[in-house]
């Protein structure tokens, strides 16, 4: 019947097929439809995302880029300076009269021209010109409108050194015992190769002597000095017949420090002296270079760390040194104040520090989750120990770096040199900053996160496990260790993961409770007891706070920061992958396939 | 109201015939059920006992004995108190915040809820099927074995032997035999139901208590636990919460209908289900309950 009234009406009005459902027509609240919604919560997703990885991208980009060999240029500039060196950054600016007006007369009124035509815009370059010791600055800007020309000197080269920063100049010859010994580009750098590799053997046994053979005589003399010095303070604390034999032991403890002290210094010097033929044979050599103003100098091969022309390498070597920087950051130490060489002792304390706080941090948080979810009964305290657990977590940090360094520094750390290390007072032992310190700190700081985790991981449990072991007859605790903790160990580690992430990345309480710019030496090392737990260290976040912001030479520090930041989001992203991978396989075991 | 009486022709053995007035209103002033049995007969005793989840009461006064070595199924509509009930025997439900019980229930004629009884000694004398399968999160080969395991068994021969025979007898074991060391939670429902099974009869229970057993089974399966339930009446006194009919009537010496957390009617199978002594419990089992 409706079908005849439709077809009617469409008869009677064919034209306008619109009035037809006027009737179904009905206002709808744009709210009800949720697309709207849908596009706000897209954009918003995208715009969290896009900061997120432009963020990293920046990173990654900067971080990658900073060891790719660059070219080297030559400007000559209208009041005949010249500069040569790597362009690092260029600007737009606009540049002052008196700029220009520095300018020698004769070029005053083309340079003005010629910022007319850019609307006074001028573009700069930073040019990293390096030879510090020769003009006193690492860097100089030169503007277009002073460029009178600029060039590629084909053989123009690039020098890393130990010190001073880069040097940049053309080999013209090559000095053997300070006596001229050949002339000539090429020559000089055939016999620079030739000789470099026995500087470089020779440079890492001295750096082998100096610290490892000479580091372990110190240390053999300090444990015995250290040993006297114990002895002297039990027998001032002794009476009566103790005391006899106290004096005894002190005199045995005496001659034997005389003893090795005279052993020792004999030793001493005959490696101080092998150190020192050492260092004269590697000093021999210097290869002569042409500097920017035409002068002639020596550069000591001793000095050298790497050194290419940097126009003439093909994409392949190009690579090749790209890869051999990256070595030397990953492995080796920080020279020049951390600004040039490698980075690997703050790898080295970051990820030790890291792993010991998860290992102070997990048991203590799944712990104390165990408790407040299985054993506490809910009630008001324990909301109240939840609330309080919750507000510590947005305690920022350097909070925690203050109380860690109160507490644990100043007052354990004193305590325990009073009771164990007195013989070493007044120089501290646990009572400054250490890497223990520095990992207690954090876990307390990333306690609330693997607290908070573990509780929902533990709540996550179905209670009919629990029920089914109760009714096998297993006690609480049997329950929890063989059922509970099991099903909940996925989750448990996901709280890891982001307590490890957070406190691998957290900077500001291992200032005050550890972290240094420069560490001599390494919390692990081949001295008993191996594990030096109370030794200050290096850290990643630290390295980069300090490369970027306490460097003298921050200009060429910078690049460090952003490959540093990189190496430290990797690290942070290789910890989460291994236990992201460990919660896989936990999870594939004992959760996957339940329903 | 229907007729009292009992025909002795029809009780064989020596049950009695536990029933109530059915009106609810009336506060059922019951059952020394089947209080015919001698005590060496009876294995569990229970005893006007009433449970209350909160303030709101699931049990009322059920007093019923449950004969040793045989059979008994409890039947009665959903949300009756079948689980409860079974729960309350084992004392899983000391586990639920803000339970509360009157009455008792007595093993063998020691009281289960003294205030010194051993509960973990309680429930190792008590095996247990859960209404919903709940394996352990480890290998099959584990979770048989658990109730051996936290009793400080190690020895390999014994567990291998103890897995071999339960999971036998829970019909699972040619499914099973080659992925012990399998996760369990990767099994099938129902053969995690027969997992969880195998893991009730592992530790020889006295008591067996059955919740549903074969609510997720196949009727293969179905048959091989009722199978079993036939091979363990005589060793073991098995309590079966069950929604089939046909499954009570095959495999169960006694049956007890409980409506609205009372027990109805407690009666020998046969008998119940022949000729029901009350309306309420005819409805039911024929399915005219409504
Ligand atoms: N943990 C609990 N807390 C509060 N009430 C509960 C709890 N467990 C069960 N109940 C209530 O007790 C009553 C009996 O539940 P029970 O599980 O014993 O029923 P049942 O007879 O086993 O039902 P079904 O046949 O559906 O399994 C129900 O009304 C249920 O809502
Ligand atoms: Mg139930």
């Amino acid at each position: 019947m409706s079908v005849e009234t439709v077809k009617t009406e469409e008869i009677l009005e064919p034209t306008l097929p619109s009035q037809a459902p006027r009737g179904l027509k009905r206002y709808v609240p744009l709210s009800s439809y949720g697309t709207p919604y849908l596009w706000l919560m897209g954009g918003m997703l995208g715009i969290s995302l896009t900061m997120i990885v432009g963020l990293l991208l920046l990173i990654l980009v900067m971080g990658s880029l900073t060891f790719w060999p660059q070219k080297i240029i030559q400007f000559e500039t209208v009041d005949g300076k010249r500069y040569l060196g790597e362009v690092t950054r260029r600007e737009t600016y606009k540049p002052s009269r008196e700029q220009v007006g520095e300018l020698p007369e004769l070029y005053r009124e083309k340079a003005n021209q010629f910022l007319e035509s850019r609307q006074g815009i001028s573009e700069r370059f930073l040019v990293r010109t390096g030879n510090y010791e020769r003009t006193n600055t690492h860097f100089h800007w030169v503007s277009d409108f002073q460029i009178q020309n600029s060039t590629y000197p084909e053989w123009a080269f690039v020098w890393e050194r130990l010190s001073w920063g880069r040097f940049y100049g053309i080999p013209v010859g090559f000095q053997v015992d300070g006596k001229l010994f050949t002339e000539g580009l090429q020559e000089s750098y055939r016999l620079f190769r030739q000789h470099f590799p026995d500087v470089q053997k020779k440079r890492n046994k001295i750096y082998y002597l100096e610290k490892e053979v000479l580091g372990a005589l110190n240390y053999k003399m300090e444990q015995a000095r250290l040993n006297v010095r114990e002895k002297e303070l039990k027998l001032r604390n002794a009476t009566g017949e103790r005391r006899e034999a106290l004096q005894q032991e002190l005199q045995k403890a005496n001659a034997e420090y005389s003893r090795l002290k005279e052993n020792l210094e004999f030793e001493y010097g005959k490696i101080r002296a092998q150190i020192e033929t050492l260092k004269k044979e590697t000093q021999r050599y210097s290869i002569l270079m042409q500097v920017s103003d035409g002068s002639i100098v020596p550069l000591p091969l001793a000095t050298i760390v790497r050194g290419y022309p940097a126009n003439q390498l093909s994409w392949f070597e190009k690579v090749l040194v790209y890869l051999d920087r990256w070595k030397e950051f990953l492995l080796e130490e920080p020279r020049e104040a951390n600004s040039e060489g490698g980075v690997f002792p703050a790898i080295f304390g970051t990820v030790v520090m890291t792993l010991l706080m998860s290992l102070v941090v997990s048991p203590l948080g799944v712990i104390a989750a165990l408790y407040l979810r299985e054993y506490a009964r809910a009630g008001f305290l324990v909301s109240a120990v939840r609330i309080a657990l919750n507000n510590l977590a947005g305690v920022p940090s350097i909070v925690f770096g203050v109380f860690g360094l109160g507490f644990f520094c100043y007052f354990v750390g004193t305590s325990i040199d009073q009771l164990f290390f007195q013989a070493r007072l007044p120089n501290p032992t646990f009572g400054t900053g250490g890497i223990l310190w520095s990992a207690l700190t954090l876990a307390l700081l990333t306690l609330p996160v693997v607290i908070v985790a573990s509780e929902e991981a533990l709540a996550a449990v179905p209670n009919s496990m629990r029920e089914g072991a109760y009714a096998c007859g297993a006690s609480k605790w049997q329950t929890i260790q063989r059922i509970v903790i099991p099903r909940a160990l996925p989750g448990i580690l996901t709280g890891m993961i982001l307590a490890m992430a957070r406190g691998a990345g957290e900077v500001a309480p291992l200032m005050l409770v550890g972290a240094v710019k420069l560490a001599p030496e390494l919390p692990i090392d081949g001295n008993f007891p191996f594990i030096h737990l109370e030794r200050s260290f290096m850290h990643l976040g630290f390295h980069i706070y300090d490369v970027g912001f306490q460097s003298q030479n921050s200009e060429a520090a910078k690049p460090m920061v952003f490959t540093t930041t990189l190496l430290l989001i990797l690290i942070i992203v290789v910890l989460n992958l291994v236990a992201i991978f460990l919660r896989n396989r936990l999870y594939r075991k004992f959760i996957s396939r339940e329903v | 109201m229907r007729s009292d009486t009992k025909d002795g022709k029809m009780i064989e053995s020596v049950n009695a015939i536990v029933r109530i007035s059915h009106g609810m209103e009336v506060e059922p002033a019951i059952h020394s059920t089947l209080s015919h049995l001698a005590d060496s007969e009876v294995v569990l005793r229970i005893k006007e006992f009433c449970l209350w989840y909160g303030k709101k009461q699931t049990l009322f006064r059920i007093s019923m004995d449950i004969p040793k070595g045989k059979v008994t199924a409890l039947i009665g509509p959903s949300g009756c108190g079948k689980s409860t009930l079974l729960r309350s025997v084992n004392r899983l439900n000391d586990l639920i915040d803000g339970v509360r019980i009157s009455g008792d229930m007595l093993l063998n004629g020691d009281s289960i809820y003294a205030p010194d009884v051993d509960v973990i000694e309680l429930r190792k004398r008590m095996g247990m099927v859960a209404q919903k399968p709940n394996p352990f999160p480890m290998s099959i080969y584990e979770n048989v074995v658990f109730p051996l395991r936290i009793d400080g068994i190690r020895d390999k021969r014994i567990l291998d032997e103890v897995c071999e025979r339960s999971l036998r007898g829970a019909a699972l074991w040619d499914e099973v035999k080659d992925r012990l060391q399998d996760s369990a939670l990767a099994l099938s429902g129902g053969q995690q139901q027969r997992l969880c099974i195998a893991r009730a009869i592992a530790a020889d229970p006295e008591v067996l208590l059955m919740d549903e057993p074969a609510s997720s089974l196949d009727p293969i399966a179905t048959a091989k636990v009722e199978e079993l339930i036939h091979q363990l009446r005589g060793e073991y006194t098995i309590l079966i919460v069950t929604h089939n009919m046909q499954q009570a009537a095959r495999v169960s010496d006694f049956t007890a209908f409980m409506y609205m957390g009372r027990l109805i009617e407690y009666a020998p199978t046969g008998m119940m289900f022949v000729k029901p002594q009350l309306r309420e419990t005819e409805d039911y089992i024929l399915g005219r309950f409504g």
